[in-house]
């Protein structure tokens, strides 16, 4: 799908403009309905007995004793799954759900009870016994590549990996082009540092819950808080053996996901309980259950080279990427090797990334899963050549920015992108150039990330009043709806409040591919876009049908169809809500639709800027402001994409300053709870500007980019990079805690 | 589980006698109901204190103030003679939680969880906060450093609880001050905390001063050395040096989650520094 | 196991329900009541989205027991607008997309209005200590905090 020819000088109606959201009365109301807000008559609560080791070989459970409890109406272990043929990914998931010889992670689902109350489940689930054969574990990812270390699996290794490594190391990747050793030749200096980050949530305030109910003829129901009911339907049919057209998933509201969301963890499990008791089973997690058990991303540690020449051209980069992803093969270790470098127009870029399991739970992808770590290695290190050089940072990544037709790292030739644009915009802010005071520095950073298409089916109904439905498949989890319905209102020329988008269960749309990759307002907009247009054409047919006259005589402008050509004679033009109220006598009902494996997602950059405070004393940060500037292709509602940048920075505040995943040398977390594990509160914050830059997308007909994920890749590089200038010292570990500032300069 | 409502603390203290098993006296709620959410506590009964009028007041008592158990921080923190007699205080105990947190949490209960780290005991400490103790036996009155045996574990005995607590008067010339070290603004456990309450004589030297540290040690200390460096002193920069070294040196921390031992050594000086410069600052402008 | 009957006003409406000794008043809200609006992030105080007022103090009700609710007014999310009129904050969250998933907001809009009504001109930093107890993961507080002041703004002068 090509950018509409027009849309750089194309005046919008509708979109760019700031309507209120369809779901805004629902959700300031509490009416909105999330996960845990389902019931069903009947219904069952089901609960998960956890490993408390880190490392363990399950030797024999006992459920007789929790059976017997009244009110108990089904047990499950692993003994109750079917066991997955040759397909390692769903096996992975299924013993990610329900471990099977072994408990691969403290939190690691053995067991799970449905009683006909919370409190009789809680009082079955202690007397479930398990014989635990406590194993050595490993949760660093520099340990667990060390010849020797703990094993989780034998035998995971693909091909990539060489001979003789430890068998948690699973994959290899290596991307870039040139000669790494001339170009460092090449370099006035050339710094290697190695850098680390730790592992950090989603932290979506929802935690997971859905409710399953399962008839003996093998038709079941499932709701639940997900990113992708779709998802959810194939993963758990695969897994239970089911027919993906027997289970229809209906997506709640959703209480948060940023990828977390994006996989199954009790759901599967409230299936199979449903099916063992005939009841509705619901379950919810607890928030210590989230934060055990669910996906926290990669922590990682990154070996990078880096050569600049004095008047700081960047001559060769390198990274050696090394990311532990749980227990499971899967860290995004890939992105982060292909992302590293993907600002930069080098010449000599090479990056190796290695895939390590360790007994951590199974990471989920979250926000541009890979790129913050790799990009707060790449630009911190630039930062720190750029300084040492005496020269401005901001024209360091100028001089070296990728643009259109350069040949990235990854191996792509970059299409019209803007990068230089953000880069540009900062420099001229007046934030770049206010006054800072002692103990205060200022950091920039830049960040990419890909975007994605994927699957998506979208359909559009024309009411007989001439109101429209989009019915879409993608959970709105930060204001879909309202841009779809934008979109359609944009290309139908209509009014926003004409139109209302709906997202669909399983059953009542076709496959599409879960809300990630910042891929709904592209792919879905784009679906939505032409499903508007396949609309107008049936439209402007049943008015050609009432004027007599040839289809293509009729075009669609301004809300309604018009005689147009040589030939058309003279009509008065039809509106939709004309042409739909006599749809009946034209043919019958008119809907519009769009089925598309979507490409050309347009990659995205941003740069962001922020001034910090450092007090020497404790090593505290304070963050006092911020701004973000990123290209947004096309902002279809401009708050809802400043609500992005802003979401987006302020994770990736947290994952550089106290957020972590602290585990204890008994291999359990010790930080399980939102006590200790220590996301943002606006006390904590500056507002947060944003500066939309519109670089129009060539993939899509408006010229729009996902947004989502961009946002969080930059702050890290950019705080540690103004902590630094306030501090004096270099901050290459994460997160930079007061602990760990403190002792840096009391080190330095 | 029976949760019991007392409307008397007669009723009360019979009620707590009477109880076989384990039963835990509810105030705020703010960490018992947390404890038995994570099945840390599985009490066989509960008694809720709040119906007790007598306990959900402040009062003054010989120049002093007289707070019930039950009284929650957003209550003390409206009291006005309370806040200018004993900022310190009440902004320790204001640092408890959130907003919503402040709505229950009482000095009480924070003082019975007996948490190293709990905001409010320093400042008590410093204060010179006696806790009276009530039981079928009569009640008894029990300074506040003395009621914390260990992480959790109080020197209350079986059937007793904490029914008030007691700052007592002002001289002339006095202020207070908690500080606490969190790595958020807010909604953290302190890292390391310290109170601190001094009295100045006309000419601004300290005569009298108690310093309290929490989260660097099994219980809420107070630290004589750093109350004798800053006594006879107008609190110049030597003293403060002199302060900062004795608090550093009485803290015997633990590493954990939250902070490093080096990290809690060394914030436990800067905090008393600053700490007794604000209360110092607060007796100069009673003056 | 006997449970206890409870006497209450909830959102102005006389309440009456049997409980647990352990279960919380969100609980009861919930899963009895059928009041889902206040939601449960942790369950441990900590995230403030079962935020709701308990005679005019704001409390977080997992911390509530559903016992100690004899006698007391609650009001909740669910009471806060006015038939069809939303309150001045509600109207502002959605206006300034103060909002994005959710699920935060009903916690948020009945601390900002517990805030408003003891302190109708907070400064920005007042309203961001006040509201510390609640968490949000998706908007950054950015857009809430412009929504409260600018709500409170309004207030004030229709007051």
């Amino acid at each position: 799908m090509a950018l509409d020819t027009k849309s750089e000088t194309r005046q919008f109606t509708v979109v760019g403009t700031r309507p209120l959201r369809p779901d805004g009365i629902d959700k300031v109301t509490g009416r909105a309905r999330f996960g845990a807000d389902m019931t069903a008559p009947g219904m069952l609560i089901g609960l998960v007995l956890r490993s408390p080791h880190a490392h363990a070989k399950i030797k024999r459970i006992d459920t007789s004793a929790a059976e017997a409890i009244p009110g108990v109406h089904a047990v499950v272990t692993r003994a109750d799954f079917p066991v997955i043929g040759d397909n390692d990914f769903i096996a992975d998931i299924l013993d990610n759900c329900m471990a099977g010889e072994k408990a691969l992670y403290d939190g690691h689902a053995v067991a799970a009870i449905a009683a006909s109350s919370g409190a009789i489940a809680r009082k079955a689930l202690k007397l479930i016994k398990v014989d635990y054969e406590v194993l050595p574990h490993v949760t660093d990812v520099d340990a667990a590549m060390k010849p020797g270390a703990p094993v989780l699996h034998e035998g995971r290794a693909n091909e990539t990996v060489p001979e003789g490594m430890s068998s948690n190391v699973v994959a290899r990747y290596e991307f870039g082009h040139g000669d790494i050793g001339a170009g460092l030749a090449g370099a006035d200096r050339v710094l290697e540092r190695t850098y680390r980050t730790e592992a950090t949530h989603q932290g979506y305030i929802e935690p997971h819950a859905c409710l399953a109910q399962m008839g003996p003829d093998g038709q079941a129901d499932l709701w639940c808080c997900t990113q992708g009911q779709y998802m959810v339907r194939d993963t758990c049919a695969a897994i239970l053996g089911l027919k993906q057209g027997q289970l229809r998933v209906t997506a709640s509201e959703i209480g948060g996901g940023f990828g977390g969301k994006t996989t199954v963890f009790l759901e599967p499990v409230a299936l199979a309980l449903a099916r063992k008791s005939g009841r509705p089973v619901k379950m919810v997690m607890t928030r210590s259950e989230v934060l055990r058990a669910t996906g926290p991303t990669a922590s990682s540690s990154i070996d990078i080279k880096l050569g600049m020449t004095k008047d700081g051209r960047i001559t060769a980069g390198f990274a050696e990427l090394r990311y532990q992803g749980g227990a499971y093969p899967g860290s995004p270790v890939e992105f982060g090797a292909m992302s590293a470098f993907a600002p930069y127009d080098l010449d000599h870029v090479k990056t190796v990334g290695w895939d390590v399991v360790t007994n951590r739970p199974k990471q989920a992808a979250y926000r541009a899963p890979g790129a913050p770590m790799a990009a707060f290695a790449v630009e911190s290190a630039i930062d720190e050549l750029a300084k040492g050089f005496g020269l401005d940072p901001l024209e360091v990544r100028l001089k070296n920015a990728a643009r259109e037709g350069t040949r990235a790292s990854y191996g792509v030739t970059y299409p019209a992108i803007g990068l230089e644009a953000t880069l540009r915009r900062a420099k001229d802010h007046p934030h770049w150039t206010a006054p800072l005071g002692s103990n205060q520095g200022r950091g920039v950073a830049c960040g990419f990330w890909f975007n994605f298409g994927g699957n998506t089916c979208v359909s559009m109904n024309i009411a007989p009043d001439g109101t429209v439905n989009v019915i879409e498949g993608n959970p709105d989890i930060g204001g879909s709806r309202a841009s779809m319905s934008m979109m359609a209102a944009e290309e139908l020329g209509i009014s926003y409040d004409q139109v209302r988008t709906v997202i669909a269960d399983t059953a009542s749309l076709g496959l599409n591919d879960v809300t990630d990759g910042s891929r709904v307002t592209f792919a879905v907009g784009l679906a939505t876009i032409e499903a508007a247009r396949d609309a107008k054409r049936e439209m402007c047919k049943r008015a050609a049908m009432v004027w007599g006259i040839e289809e293509d005589a009729v075009e669609w402008k301004d809300g309604a169809a018009h005689p147009a050509g040589p030939n058309a004679g003279s009509h008065p033009p039809m509106t939709l809500a004309e042409i739909a109220a006599i749809a009946s006598n034209t043919g019958g009902p008119i809907a519009g639709h769009y089925e598309v494996n979507a490409e050309g997602a347009g990659v995205s950059f941003a740069t962001h800027m922020v001034d910090t405070e450092v007090d020497p004393e404790t090593g505290a940060v304070k963050i006092l402001r911020y701004t973000v500037f990123q290209d947004a292709g096309k902002a279809v509602h401009p708050a809802y994409v400043e609500g992005q940048f802003q979401g987006g920075a302020v994770q990736g505040i947290g994952w550089a300053l106290n957020e972590e995943y602290i585990y204890g040398a008994d291999g359990t977390l010790q930080n399980a709870g939102f006590l200790d594990y220590r996301i943002p509160v606006a006390s904590d914050l500056p507002m947060i500007d944003t500066v939309i830059l519109e670089i129009p997308n060539p993939g899509h007909p408006y010229g729009v980019r996902g947004v989502g994920e961009t946002s969080i890749v930059p702050p890290l590089a950019t705080i540690a990079n103004a902590v630094s200038a306030a501090s004096g010292v270099r901050m290459a570990d994460l997160p930079m805690s007061p602990p760990k500032v403190l002792a840096a300069i009391k080190g330095a | 589980m029976q949760y019991l409502a007392p409307t008397t603390l007669d009723d009360a203290v019979s009620m707590l006698a009477a109880q076989a098993g384990d039963c835990r006296v509810l105030a705020g709620g703010t960490d018992l109901l947390v404890r038995m959410r994570s099945g840390f506590a599985e009490p066989d009964a509960v008694m809720d204190i709040k119906r007790i009028g007598a306990l959900r007041e402040i009062t003054t008592e010989d120049g002093g103030f007289r707070i019930g158990a039950a009284v929650s921080g957003a209550e003390m923190a409206e009291n006005a003679a309370l806040v200018a007699a004993w900022p310190g205080v009440v902004e320790a105990a204001g640092l408890i939680g959130s907003t919503q947190i402040q709505g229950r949490a009482t000095m009480a209960g924070n003082l019975c969880n007996a948490s190293p780290a709990a905001d409010s005991v320093p400042a008590m400490v410093a204060a010179g906060a006696v806790a009276r103790l009530a039981s079928a036996a009569g009640t008894r009155d029990v300074a506040v450093e003395d009621i914390p045996a260990g992480p959790g574990k109080t020197n209350l005995k079986p059937g007793e609880f904490v029914a008030s607590i007691f700052l007592p008067a002002r001289p002339a010339r006095s202020g207070d001050a908690y500080l606490r070290f969190i790595p958020r603004t807010e909604m953290d456990i302190a890292v390391v905390g310290c109170g601190v309450s001094l009295t100045l004589d006309a000419g601004g030297t300290c005569t009298a001063a108690r310093v309290a540290l929490g989260a660097v040690a099994p219980t809420v200390i107070l630290v004589p050395e750093a109350a004798q460096a800053i006594i006879g002193t107008k609190l110049d920069d030597a003293a403060l040096d002199a302060l900062a070294a004795a608090c550093s040196a009485a803290a015997k921390p633990i590493a954990d989650k939250r902070g490093t031992v080096e990290f809690r050594t060394h914030v436990a000086g800067v905090l008393a520094r600053r700490a007794a410069t604000i209360a110092k600052t607060r007796a100069g402008e009673q003056a | 196991m006997s449970r206890i009957h409870v006497t209450t006003t909830i959102n102005g409406d006389p309440v009456e329900y049997l409980c647990d000794p352990e279960e919380t008043l969100l609980d009861v809200l919930r899963d009895r009541l059928g009041l889902t609006g206040s939601k449960e992030g942790c369950g441990t105080g900590d995230c403030g989205a079962c935020s709701v007022t308990m005679n005019g103090r704001l409390v977080c009700s997992c911390l509530v027991l559903g016992a100690e609710a004899e006698g007391a007014q609650i009001a909740t999310i669910e009471g806060m607008a006015k038939g069809e009129t939303l309150h001045p904050l509600q109207r502002k969250f959605i206006e300034h997309a103060a909002l994005q998933c959710g699920i935060c907001t009903p916690g948020i809009l009945v601390a900002a209005k517990s805030l408003l009504e003891r302190n109708p001109d907070p400064t920005e930093e007042e309203a961001r200590y006040w509201l510390a107890g609640n968490l949000c993961r998706c908007t950054g507080y950015d857009k809430i905090i412009r929504a409260v002041m600018d709500a409170a703004a309004e207030m004030r002068e229709a007051s």
